[in-house]
């Protein structure tokens, strides 16, 4: 074990992959020369060359859609976004060519791209810098979710997303890049798509989480446990394909659960979630399930404000209490 | 940046092959791809008629100068792809014509499985890359093509097709920007037909079609896509250039649709008047045009002209009664590839239809 940033663990995963396979290349706003926006890319154009680390124009929809197309004649892109929100420009060729290309060829173009950055809010960037773009690449079929919330996880989880054959929107925190964790030092080191991962035990009620968001679920968890309260942490890490087996074994042990996300809650992952526990544990449940997430605002800017609209370690108490009818 | 006009006084007389360099052979097999492609659309429209054929659907007729001049000059693995009017593209790239027509009546042996349609003809192993149903998205992905050229140090070239109604699209300009900067093996073809579906591109643009790509730096020219010989000319130069790691290019190609933008849209109307129409059928058939060139040069009678037509007729009612004949997709294939591998960890369908313990 090596304790890294999030954003070593992230650069470890480009480095192995691309020495890997000759395939792998990275394109994006500033990854080459600057090191990229958040440095998650420091190092590799000097490793691997213009060739294969390569800045672009400020053009999302373009680049994303000329990664699609080398996806389709057969290359693996990774396709940096400074950040998720930017990506909105992109969206129609993820949609509508990336996630729709196998199944309209009828299997004959897979397309093994990743689209990876920054999701979710960091601090007063305000409205068009912190959306969680997670739902918006949920919905449609054909596309990958993955959600890492630790260093290792996000190692392990980016070596699958690139050796993966589908479209995978691979989303990262701007406030987990300095985070610190231990990784394996093993560089075949891979987490496979679709597993969930316990972060803490507990038998009173379950927080279920993905991304960032497993470190507020972790400080609701500490304080409830100074009532007493002892609480299973779920971190999804993949939201599609999605670990049910795991959710459902959760619901079954504690027989209460709150899903907390950084993003609005009306139609957002949590509304899955909620809805697949109530199709396959609803005999399992002692009360409803709530979900936390952001208000239901545009991400204001002042600091009291932004403070209000995300999602606190205090709402997840004060959820956990409710379905505990405490 | 160059920005030439090609285009010079139609040659109609038989100096025509002479002057495109373009010998009888070739010029007679034109014409017959050319038939095919008309005959084609022509049973398309029929079968469309009787509700063989669903969804939309847009025809080629008119144009047909585009696809055979375009891509007659490309070699197997050089890499075609365009929007969603390209039946006659992926002919012209050698997918079988029963396989397209299969895919219009929307059968498990289409071209994509019957789950594309009339705008989603797919072929991998004659690199024909898509019909794409979005005005432009096809432009940043044949980019990503001609970057994977590159990035293997491939000799090969990929011909973007586009219509008129592309070039004021942002993901045009981020394309050919990109295509520029990176110095891409890719020829961009707009097929200029005068309108976006009703909307006359002098309405929505202030500037020519073959300016748009002089921001760029793309040397571009324009032919005339009525003229076949003009055209394959044209793209037979282009190709070789490209190919030789001369970058990118950029052609608009000016032609005319003969029917409406789609079945649901009559030939003329509000947006445009019969008398134009019937002009260009008249006077800018591209088939008429070689033919009588053929026949003024004597490599064409009437007696040749019939046994070829007669032959491109069989091979399409061959192929209308094959799509007839076959079989629908299969309920197995509504779930299949979605994704590229269904043995996974973790679920990834959430419709409820099977899973559903309740059931």
């Amino acid at each position: 074990m090596a304790v890294m940033t999030y954003r070593e663990a992230l650069n470890a995963a480009l480095r192995e992959e691309m020495e890997r396979d000759p395939d792998v290349f990275l394109m994006g706003e500033e990854v080459a020369e600057y090191d990229g926006a958040y440095k998650v890319s420091k190092g590799l154009l000097e490793k691997f060359g213009p060739g294969r680390v390569v800045d672009s124009p400020i053009s999302e929809l373009g680049f994303a859609g000329l990664g699609v197309g080398a996806a389709m004649a057969g290359l693996r892109p990774v396709i940096e976004f400074m950040t998720f929100n930017f990506a909105f420009l992109a969206i129609d060729q993820v949609i509508n060519s990336a996630s729709k290309m196998l199944y309209m060829s009828n299997g004959q173009f897979p397309i093994p791209i990743v689209f990876r950055g920054p999701t979710g809010a960091a601090l007063q960037l305000s409205a068009q810098h912190s959306v969680a773009a997670e739902t918006y690449y949920l919905h449609s079929p054909g596309v990958k979710v993955v959600v890492p919330g630790t260093p290792a996880d996000a190692k392990g989880l980016l070596k699958a997303a690139i050796r993966d054959d589908d479209p995978v929107a691979f989303m990262e925190g701007e406030l987990l890049y300095n985070f610190k964790g231990e990784v394996p030092d093993d560089d075949d080191f891979v987490i496979p798509l679709g597993v969930a991962d316990l972060k803490r035990e507990g038998s009173d009620v379950s927080i279920v989480t993905h991304g960032k968001m497993i470190h507020v679920a972790m400080q609701a968890a500490q304080k409830l446990e100074k009532d007493g309260i002892e609480v299973d942490v779920l971190d999804l890490r993949t939201l599609r394909p999605l670990d049910v087996d795991a959710i459902v074994a959760t619901v079954k042990k504690t027989n209460r659960a709150v899903y907390l996300e950084e993003g609005w809650s009306y139609l957002g992952v949590g509304a899955q979630i909620v809805a697949t526990i109530q199709e396959e544990a609803f005999d399992w449940l002692d009360a409803p399930v709530l979900r936390v997430g952001q208000a239901d605002v545009p991400m204001p800017y002042a600091k009291n404000l932004e403070m209000m609209a995300k999602p606190s370690a205090d709402r997840v108490v004060e959820a956990c209490n409710k379905v505990l009818y405490r | 940046m160059a920005q030439t006009r090609t285009t010079t006084k139609r040659t109609k007389s038989a100096d025509a092959l002479g002057r495109y360099g373009v010998s009888p052979e070739l010029a007679l097999g034109l014409l017959g791809d050319m038939l095919l492609f008309r005959r084609f659309e022509e049973k398309a429209e029929e079968a469309y008629a009787i509700g063989k054929i669903g969804g939309f659907c847009h025809l080629h007729i008119g144009q047909e100068a585009a696809a055979a001049g375009c891509i007659k000059p490309l070699r197997t693995e050089d890499y075609v792809i365009g929007a969603y009017r390209e039946h006659t593209q992926a002919l012209a790239k050698g997918v079988p014509p029963r396989v397209v027509m299969a895919e219009l009546y929307g059968k498990g042996a289409g071209a994509s499985g019957g789950k594309g349609g009339s705008m989603h003809i797919f072929n991998r192993d004659v690199r024909f890359m898509g019909g794409h149903g979005i005005v432009g998205g096809q432009v940043p992905l044949g980019t990503g093509i001609a970057w994977k050229i590159k990035y293997r140090e491939e000799d090969n070239v990929v011909v973007c097709f586009m219509g008129d109604a592309a070039v004021n699209q942002g993901a045009f300009h981020e394309a050919l920007n990109m295509a520029a900067i990176w110095d891409l093996p890719a020829i961009y073809v707009v097929e200029n037909n005068e309108y976006g579906m009703g909307t006359a591109f002098r309405r929505v643009s202030l500037t020519e079609i073959v300016e748009k790509a002089s921001p760029y730096g793309i040397p571009a020219s324009d032919v005339d896509g009525q003229d076949v010989l003009a055209t394959y000319a044209h793209f037979r130069d282009l190709a070789e250039e490209v190919r030789g790691g001369g970058g990118p290019r950029f052609v608009e190609v000016r032609t005319y649709r003969f029917r409406g933008h789609s079945m649901s849209d009559p030939v003329s109307g509000t947006y445009r008047s019969k008398d134009e129409v019937d002009r260009h059928t008249h006077e800018q058939d591209p088939i008429s045009l070689l033919r009588e060139r053929l026949f003024d040069g004597g490599h064409l009678d009437q007696d040749a002209l019939e046994a070829m037509d007669a032959e491109v007729k069989e091979i399409v009612n061959e192929a209308a009664e094959f799509a007839d004949d076959t079989a629908v997709p299969g309920p197995e294939a509504l779930y299949e590839h979605v994704w590229s591998d269904l043995d996974v960890r973790g679920r990834l369908r959430f419709d409820g239809r099977e899973d559903a313990p309740w059931r």
